[in-house]
């Protein structure tokens, strides 16, 4: 499932938030590890300040082999 | 606790600890805030021999190898106990694999059986080359009603009632098959016997015993040596309780000790780093003058412990931390990979215990450990008992390649012969990592002969394993190296992989090649991505058989550049 703009652009400006960067600097096709500068840990937190605001619980698992914002928010989607 | 000598293989062991302490709780499993359930030892049998039973219906006989693919939980070990129970060799793969690379790792070992969770199922059923897995019966766990499961059966659906047959095995007999590295390049499967877990377990358990009542709580994942060792058999031997999380989440993982009133748990550096952040975070938001106490605290801790560690009194100077961990945690056992000095004198300085360790999966897990008689951050610990490590050729600095002998060294590589003999030699394992051992006989590390990297996940990263995943940069010839391994610096601090770049007569390493290179690098999973890029112009030294000389080209590669070519991606 794609994600829409609407999830998509919240993910984005959700992750600048919380890692405190300009929300310019982030595009859907960044990898978020390099982006960010952040380690696997520091995603699982990206995860539950998304779930929190989504309303919704992800697994860790489904978080695996992703880096990029884009199919982070179809994740998120396929469950909302 | 059982003594291990009076048993030959883990299956008898387990079983034996079953019978000694029935109605005490060995597993708990929690998700989130959550708990799923706690089950006894009577009940794990229970839970475990419909499942042997079935794994015997559906053919395991003795020496029959059933892999798991699990992240964390009481299914895992209930599986790994009915396949030991059985006969069985296990196949522990990493969960956090490619599909295609635990494809590629269940041929390798000729797995027979596999058990693995819905989510992970599905995905390998997806990948490319499913169709020729090879593995005839195949469990699922936690798949939902109505799924298509693509020939396989359901974990929870076996509720025989007949007695499995338990099948004794011998001590030199295989008990495991458990893969360090080698997905890309060759697989590395190192054998290890019941002997190896018997033994490592007795060593071990002599430095940090476990008892009936204590809590250890599993993060490591249980198809590493490590966790299969410390959050498995060594708690069962002593009829503890081991608990399992089904996330990784910082803030659960942090709770989870307060809640279960850990007293043990092991930890990778990346996992023991994030609760030192969150610690001094929490120790910078205090109000100045309670800082000023907090830190006047730690200082008389620091100053009583100096000699020898005194936890109940630690306990009591700094109770509120220690509150925040539960109360009862006893000690951190961190491994896996190098563990900074300053991280590990933080924690001491709070009156909590790290014990750094050392080991590798041809080890048998445990090599060294520091036991605080006394502390020290700047080591590995001292070799377990009934460990002998040796330096090998020391230089001037006494610095050279650490050798161990053991019970608990592997017995083989799988398939492998050539890689056996380079790897054990004379009876001594050549782990590859470069160190030194102190007047105090303690092990310190200084880095590695080996071309890898270990992150702070401790994950074995070889270059060779990841090559393939360049394949078509439009350049004459590439090669992927860890930096540490061109340009050596006595640390296993910040190791990176870095590839060099060959490029085709007449043309360069273009910020628009090194685009194609950090695109090509996304595909890796994150923490196996290479740093940086290195520009070489001459040809790579190669074999009759045209493989890189990767050791000569090293070489020449250190004599006209230095750390300064790497140009990041």
């Amino acid at each position: 499932m794609h994600a829409t703009d609407d999830t998509l652009n919240q993910v984005l400006t959700l992750a600048a938030g919380h890692f405190k960067v300009p929300r310019q600097s982030l595009s859907p096709d960044d990898d978020f590890f390099k982006t960010l500068g952040i380690d696997s840990l520091q995603a699982l937190d990206l995860l539950t300040r998304l779930e929190n605001h989504f309303g919704v619980e992800l697994p860790d698992y489904e978080l695996q082999g992703v880096s990029d914002f884009r199919t982070l928010a179809a994740r998120i989607q396929s469950r909302l | 606790m059982l003594d291990l000598r009076n048993y030959s293989c883990l299956g008898e062991a387990l079983r034996a600890a079953v019978e000694r302490w029935p109605g005490e709780i060995c597993l708990i499993e929690s998700d989130r805030d959550r708990e799923n359930g706690r089950l006894t030892y009577r009940q794990f049998h229970e839970a475990a021999m419909p499942l042997a039973r079935a794994l015997q219906d559906a053919g395991l006989v003795p020496g029959t190898r059933a892999s798991i693919i699990m992240t964390n939980q009481s299914k895992w070990l209930i599986s790994a106990y009915a396949i030991l129970y059985s006969g069985g060799v296990l196949v522990p793969l990493d969960y956090k694999l490619t599909p295609a690379e635990q494809l590629q790792l269940l041929a390798h070992s000729k797995a027979e059986i596999l058990i693995t969770e819905y989510h992970l199922w599905k995905a390998i059923t997806q990948a490319e080359g499913f169709r020729g897995l090879a593995v005839r019966t195949i469990l699922v766990t936690e798949a939902p009603p109505g799924a298509e499961l693509a020939g396989a059966r359901r974990w929870e659906e076996f509720r025989d009632a007949r007695e499995p047959a338990f099948a004794p095995r011998k001590r030199s007999d295989w008990a495991s098959i458990v893969y360090s590295s080698g997905t890309g390049g060759q697989p590395k499967g190192a054998v290890l016997t019941h002997e190896n877990y018997l033994e490592l377990c007795r060593a071990l358990t002599a430095v940090y015993p476990f008892w009936p009542g204590v809590r250890y709580l599993s993060i490591l994942p249980t198809n590493h040596v490590i966790d299969f060792m410390v959050g498995f058999f060594g708690p069962f031997i002593c009829g503890a309780t081991v608990v399992h999380l089904r996330t990784l989440r910082p803030e659960y993982v942090r709770d989870a000790f307060a809640r279960y009133k850990i007293a043990y748990v092991t930890l990778v550096p990346l996992i023991l780093k994030n609760l030192q952040k969150g610690l001094q975070a929490r120790f910078d938001a205090l109000p100045p003058a309670r800082r000023k106490l907090f830190h006047a605290l730690v200082s008389v801790n620091k100053a009583l412990t100096k000699r020898r560690p005194r936890p109940a009194l630690s306990r009591l100077l700094l109770k509120q931390v220690h509150q925040a961990f539960g109360g009862e945690l006893r000690a951190i056992i961190v491994g896996g990979a190098f563990t900074e000095p300053q991280t590990l004198q933080f924690f001491y300085d709070l009156g909590i215990l790290v014990a750094n360790a050392y080991g590798t999966t041809e080890g048998g897990a445990g090599i060294t450990v520091n036991d605080f008689k006394p502390f020290r951050a700047d080591t590995v610990g001292k070799p377990l008992p009934g460990t002998e490590v040796k330096i090998l050729n020391p230089d001037a600095d006494a610095i050279g390649e650490v050798v161990v002998r053991s019970k608990s060294v592997m017995s083989h590589y799988l398939d492998d012969p050539e890689m056996t003999a380079e790897t054990i030699v004379d009876g001594w394992l050549q782990t590859g990592d470069l160190g030194r051992l102190d007047a105090a006989g303690h092990l310190q590390l200084f880095g590695r002969k080996k071309n890898m990297i270990v992150t702070e996940e401790g994950k074995n990263i070889y270059p060779e394993d990841i090559e393939n995943v360049f394949a078509g940069l439009p350049v004459k010839e590439f090669c992927v190296f860890a930096a540490n391994y061109l340009w050596p610096q006595r640390t296993m601090a910040g190791e990176q992989l870095v590839i060099v770049l060959h490029p085709e007569a007449g043309q360069e390493v273009t910020p628009k090649l090194r685009e194609q290179v950090a695109a090509k690098n996304r595909r890796l999973i994150n923490f196996k991505r290479i740093h940086g890029a290195v520009a070489w112009d001459r040809d790579f030294p190669r074999t009759a058989s045209l493989k890189i000389k990767r050791g000569a080209l090293a070489e020449k590669i250190r004599q006209r550049l230095d750390r300064s070519a790497v140009v990041p991606l």
